[in-house]
């Protein structure tokens, strides 16, 4: 990832993203607002994978939860958007703490398998603890919350320049940290962590806190969403979002953070074309994630190779 | 008393059957290093393949036949034509079967519709017995023998035949065992081969009690990766102990406390996870 082609590229996205809003449909504007959310989600999920080098396969307990709660606290306590995103972001980190001291010792394919049962496991919770998450038919009747500042977020396009905004400062966060010192460490124990560990890294600290930094910053995608849909079900924290995160950012190219977002975009926009075309969708997108493997194993951007 | 025994029994049968699951996917894992998510739709597979023929032939033994067949087919094709250009990728791997749960899935949804159904059980078997002043279900008498069977024919393969050998030795160092000549790669179909006929079995086996629908192929698989953690990758007898401390608990949380049946299975994991990383019996 070099800074000097990168830069031009992200201020032509960046406006880009600010003005294509104003000349296609509101339909178009939900499409890209979910872009955005899905884009912030692959991105932090990038940062175990592509930087740490683990594969988590239970990302969207992350994303889950921290719906789940946020659309809680707005129904029962506070409408006040900062208030459920701190709630969430609590959540998603209590839980990220716990699962991350119960997983860093894992790797490889053994780290998938275990990420994967804990989020499930979760999952499970929220499809039988009717009484609270409503079971299968989720948590419905969420209001755009308030910001405590004279901007709404009522309509589909502010809520779209406010995601873009606190995406874009997100993204702009994982930048920075993917760049500093603590970064290039977390790219050391990718390439060999016997080798960070004789250099004197405490390398079960970097790795547990870049959990949790994953766990943190797909919380707040996960906030952003529930906001978004109106709606919260246990679809938003099952593996097939799991799975899809980890597509997302293998078609980008794992660990170059800029992949994730158009893997993203184009996953995303697939999705809803192909729904609107076929019933058997779930069979296309089937045949999409074999499809990606054998021709794009190193992603579009494809940085990093294996090994 | 009753409530224990006919508790302790069900949970015997369903344990049986996650072992039978449980096993394919702990040895798969164990030699190739493949978190095959693909497992549970071999189950789903097999199961609506054993509904269609039991529905219009009335013949248990002819389902068991095509499903034994049609399945390890399907399996050894995804292993063959596209798991073995990833060796050791993992997310590659993980990523390509993901896709087949999609793949497999949304086929069966197509052929057999989304309602959930439940295969009729094999005439003999079809009728409850009564022992200790207790009713239970004869069919799942046959479900415990049957996985008792497979646990003592498996064990028996693996460790008194030469083609076991080569699997263990597979398991345990595999730079070894291809520089001793052992053809690995033959060695990693046949294993594929022989656990997606073990899930196979399961889907045949379990579709009369745990049913089959779109998702059950999801709800399956977590149950044999819980297995598989707590008894330890690539280890036989770990997914017997595993399968029994699992359904056990399992089918106990589910009588007791159905809203949080979950943690009952959750909270063995965790504490496997917190003081035996690698598992009951697995190699550290």
């Amino acid at each position: 990832m070099k800074l000097k082609g990168g830069l031009p590229l992200i201020l032509i996205l960046i406006t880009l993203l600010l003005i294509i809003p104003f000349l296609v449909s509101s339909y178009y504007v939900g499409l890209m607002t979910q872009i955005l959310i899905f884009a912030l989600f692959a991105e932090s999920l990038d940062i175990l994978v592509g930087h740490v080098g683990l594969p988590s396969l239970g990302h969207a307990a992350f994303f889950g939860v921290p719906a789940y709660v946020a659309a809680l606290v707005s129904l029962h306590l506070s409408n006040n958007f900062w208030l459920c995103l701190l709630a969430g972001l609590c959540a998603t980190c209590i839980i990220g703490a716990f699962f991350g001291l119960l997983v860093m010792r894992a790797r490889g394919a053994y780290f998938l398998m275990i990420t994967l049962a804990l989020a499930q496991l979760l999952w499970g919770l929220a499809f039988k603890w009717t009484s609270v998450t409503g079971g299968y038919d989720g948590i419905s009747g969420i209001s755009r919350p308030l910001l405590g500042i004279p901007w709404s977020i009522n309509g589909t396009l502010s809520y779209y320049f406010f995601v873009l905004l606190l995406v874009t400062v997100a993204s702009w966060a994982l930048w920075v940290i993917v760049k500093s010192p603590f970064g290039y460490a977390l790219k050391g124990i990718r390439e060999s962590e016997t080798r960070m560990l004789c250099l004197g890294y405490n390398v079960w600290a970097y790795k547990y806190m870049a959990f949790l930094l994953a766990a943190a910053f797909a919380g707040l995608s996960g906030v952003l969403f529930v906001f978004y849909n109106a709606f919260v079900c246990t679809d938003d924290m099952g593996i097939i979002l799991s799975a899809k995160g980890l597509l997302m950012v293998i078609l980008g190219g794992a660990g170059t953070l800029v992949g994730p977002i158009l893997g993203a975009g184009i996953i995303v926009f697939l999705e809803n074309i192909i729904c609107t075309f076929t019933e058997r969708w779930s069979l296309v997108l089937g045949i999409i994630y074999v499809v990606v493997i054998l021709f794009f194993p190193n992603g579009i951007l494809g940085g990093f190779q294996k090994r | 008393m009753n409530f224990w025994l006919f508790q302790a029994l069900g949970g015997l049968s369903f344990a049986m059957l996650l072992f039978l699951l449980s096993a394919g996917l702990s040895l798969i894992f164990g030699l190739m290093k493949i978190l095959n998510l693909a497992h549970g739709s071999f189950y789903l597979l097999s199961a609506y393949i054993g509904l269609s023929i039991l529905k219009h032939t009335d013949s248990f033994l002819l389902a068991v036949v095509i499903s034994f067949s049609v399945v390890p087919i399907i399996g050894v094709l995804i292993q063959r034509f596209f798991l073995s250009r990833f060796h050791l990728m993992e997310l590659p791997q993980v990523l390509l079967t993901f896709g087949f749960i999609f793949i497999i899935g949304d086929i069966c949804l197509w052929i057999w519709g989304g309602l959930p159904q439940a295969l009729p059980k094999p005439e003999p078997f079809s009728h409850s017995i009564h022992f200790l002043g207790l009713v239970f279900p004869s069919y799942r008498i046959l479900v415990i023998v049957v996985g008792l069977l497979v646990a003592v024919g498996l064990w028996l393969f693996l460790d008194k035949t030469k083609v076991g050998s080569l699997v263990r030795a597979g398991v345990d160092d595999q730079e070894m065992a291809r520089c001793v000549g052992v053809n690995v790669k033959m060695l990693f179909t046949g294993v594929f081969a022989v656990g997606s006929l073990l899930a196979a079995l399961a889907g045949i086996l379990g579709g009369p009690f745990v049913g089959v629908y779109p998702g059950v192929d999801i709800d399956i698989l977590l149950f044999a990766c819980v297995v598989v953690i707590v008894g330890g990758v690539g280890s036989l007898k770990g997914a017997f102990v595993g399968s029994l401390v699992i359904g056990m608990l399992d089918n106990f949380g589910k009588a007791l406390f159905p809203e949080m049946s979950l943690f009952a299975i959750f909270l063995p994991m965790a504490i496997i996870l917190a003081v035996r990383p690698r598992g009951l019996f697995g190699k550290e």
